[in-house]
């Protein structure tokens, strides 16, 4: 069975419902915005990152904020997998012999795809945050944020199939996506933290990737090369969920 | 492997946790038949039509479709059965055409070869003016006929139906059983289709009924009716237990009690049912004779009501 064509076909159906669901788009955009502009202009001159006085904390928290879009898009992409699974599209394509690699590609490919859309969207604000996008930075930004992409909606796929109602997945959302984010250096940076912050901080797949993309924001092209072992990690990571992924739905198909 | 061999169900066994769902289950279908499964809520026949979709794992038994095992070759089995859900799995967001075209990518259909196909399908089952709207602005009865018509996307042999009756009203359901019956005749697919509404399961070639997980009775539905005996008086009445007693003193009678029902099956109904009458009037409610229906041999073969079970 071809690989390439049921996976195709997956991912065009989240592109085109996302572009006609328009509540989805405003939904995974607004609120991050909304975080930036008021956490960032408020903390104001009481935050500065230890050992750089002349980072804002709007340009701090600009690259966690784009985080924080993936994260939020990867969560609608894959929360509605709870619903369909058991009632709806994905009943059929499971009884379908599709390759069980192509459906979760064709998922994980269609979340990172709409993360990617709007992680776009959200860089016309980087002048703001004091930011130049050159032609030489763009296709690095481009590999970062789709890798993060990958990997988050790798992750909410993996979690969202292990569960029986969308509630419980709120609930992990708020326990573990959420605190994910805030100790990936978004919100404040590795070396202030206590050591024990410090080792979970480093233990989280997220700080790889967020710093991989701070980075590539802040020094262009040039940077995106010295980031090689951030960029692994991430990339290691999106690879190590596929493969979780394609485990879970091996394991379970539907409800028992 | 014969024709009667062509789907093959043995010793099949399903457990959610302590409950046992299907026990020990064997079953032979042939090529081309209409096969109903049918049973109360709890039965086992969502379990065993979930299996058959290959959406739940066999953890005991075998079965094999058109000698391919279901256990062993999985997505042989797929690419020969089309399945309708009950709850459907269409896309709402997205238009009957656009569902069609993933449903024939997902078989690995395109091109010109896909575009002929949904063709044929949205004239066969009457849909082409629908085709470029969403599916969550259909009716329902709509829907189902979409349903099936992407379930026979990739000319299945076999079409697994699970319930398609319910939610729709009876001029509809009539349309889907002619539908039915039209395929079946005109393509030759061997139709498997589960419900839990008597009536129209008189439709199918063969029934297997299905109580608690087991499989109690497999024939005919003529044959099965004929297994009651003559006719059945069903009385209705506010003293069913002393009622039953009364009959049972005076008339030597078996019958079965369910609720304020008591049920009679006689080959010398509209002579019983005079004596009832004349001999305990006071204690009728209602007291009609009938032709035993599905509902007469569930109750029959397992002692308990049809739509008393849950």
């Amino acid at each position: 069975m071809n690989f390439l064509l049921p996976t195709f076909t997956l991912w065009q159906r989240e592109m085109v419902r996302f572009f006609r669901q328009k509540n989805r788009i405003i939904g995974a955009l607004a609120t991050p915005l909304v975080f930036w502009v008021l956490i960032g202009s408020g903390m104001g001159k009481s935050f500065r990152p230890p050992g750089d006085e002349t980072t804002s904390a709007l340009s701090y928290m600009y690259p966690g904020i784009m985080v924080m879009i993936i994260l939020f898009t990867a969560i609608f992409a894959t929360i509605s997998v709870i619903e369909d699974r058991r009632e709806g599209f994905l009943q059929s394509v499971l009884s379908s012999p599709a390759p069980r690699e192509s459906i979760v590609f064709g998922k994980i490919l269609g979340g990172s795809s709409i993360a990617l859309v709007q992680a776009l969207v959200f860089l016309v604000f980087a002048p703001l945050a004091g930011f130049t996008i050159t032609l030489t930075s763009f296709i690095p930004l481009l590999v970062v944020l789709f890798l993060l992409g990958f990997g988050l909606t790798g992750l909410g796929f993996v979690m969202a199939w292990q569960m029986d109602s969308t509630q419980g997945f709120h609930a992990i959302m708020n326990l573990f996506l959420m605190p994910m984010w805030l100790l990936s250096g978004s919100f404040f940076p590795v070396s202030g933290a206590p050591a024990w912050l410090q080792f979970v901080m480093m233990a989280n797949p997220l700080t790889y990737g967020l710093r991989a993309l701070r980075r590539v924001l802040e020094s262009g092209s040039v940077g995106f090369f010295n980031s090689t072992m951030d960029l692994g990690f991430t990339f290691l990571f999106s690879v190590l969920i596929f493969i979780l992924g394609l485990w879970v739905v091996r394991k379970r198909t539907v409800i028992s | 492997m014969s024709s009667e061999d062509f789907i093959n169900i043995k010793c099949l066994g399903y457990r959610y946790g302590d409950h046992t769902a299907l026990d020990d289950f064997n079953l032979s279908i042939g090529k081309g038949e209409i096969f109903g499964f049918l049973g109360p809520n709890g039965s086992g026949k969502t379990t065993l039509f979930r299996i058959m979709a290959t959406l739940l794992p066999i953890q005991k038994g075998k079965i094999t479709v058109d000698g391919y095992s279901l256990n062993e070759t999985p997505n042989e089995v797929r690419k020969r059965i089309g399945v309708v859900f009950q709850s459907p799995s269409l896309d709402g967001k997205l238009t009957v055409r656009e569902n069609l075209i993933h449903q024939g990518h997902l078989y690995g259909f395109r091109g010109e070869k896909l575009k002929s196909r949904i063709a044929e399908l949205i004239q066969q089952f009457q849909i082409e003016e629908r085709l470029g709207d969403l599916v969550e602005n259909l009716s329902g009865g709509l829907k189902r006929r979409v349903e099936i018509a992407k379930g026979l996307l990739h000319r299945p042999e076999i079409l697994l139906l699970d319930e398609p009756s319910t939610g729709l009203d009876p001029a509809v359901r009539l349309q889907l059983w002619k539908l039915l019956a039209d395929l079946n005749r005109s393509e030759e697919t061997t139709i498997l289709v589960t419900s839990h509404i008597l009536e129209e399961m008189e439709n199918c070639d063969i029934l297997a009924i299905l109580d608690r997980g087991k499989r109690v009775a497999l024939d005919s539905p003529e044959r099965l009716k004929n297994q009651v005996g003559g006719e059945v008086l069903t009385i209705e009445t506010s003293e069913p237990l002393r009622l039953a007693e009364n009959l049972q003193n005076k008339f030597q009678l078996g019958l079965f009690q369910d609720g304020n029902e008591l049920r009679i099956e006689t080959r010398e109904g509209v002579l019983l049912m005079q004596k009832i009458h004349e001999s305990f009037s006071d204690q009728l409610s209602t007291i009609r004779l009938s032709k035993p229906t599905l509902g007469d041999v569930f109750l029959k073969l397992t002692g308990h009501n049809f739509g008393s079970v849950s």
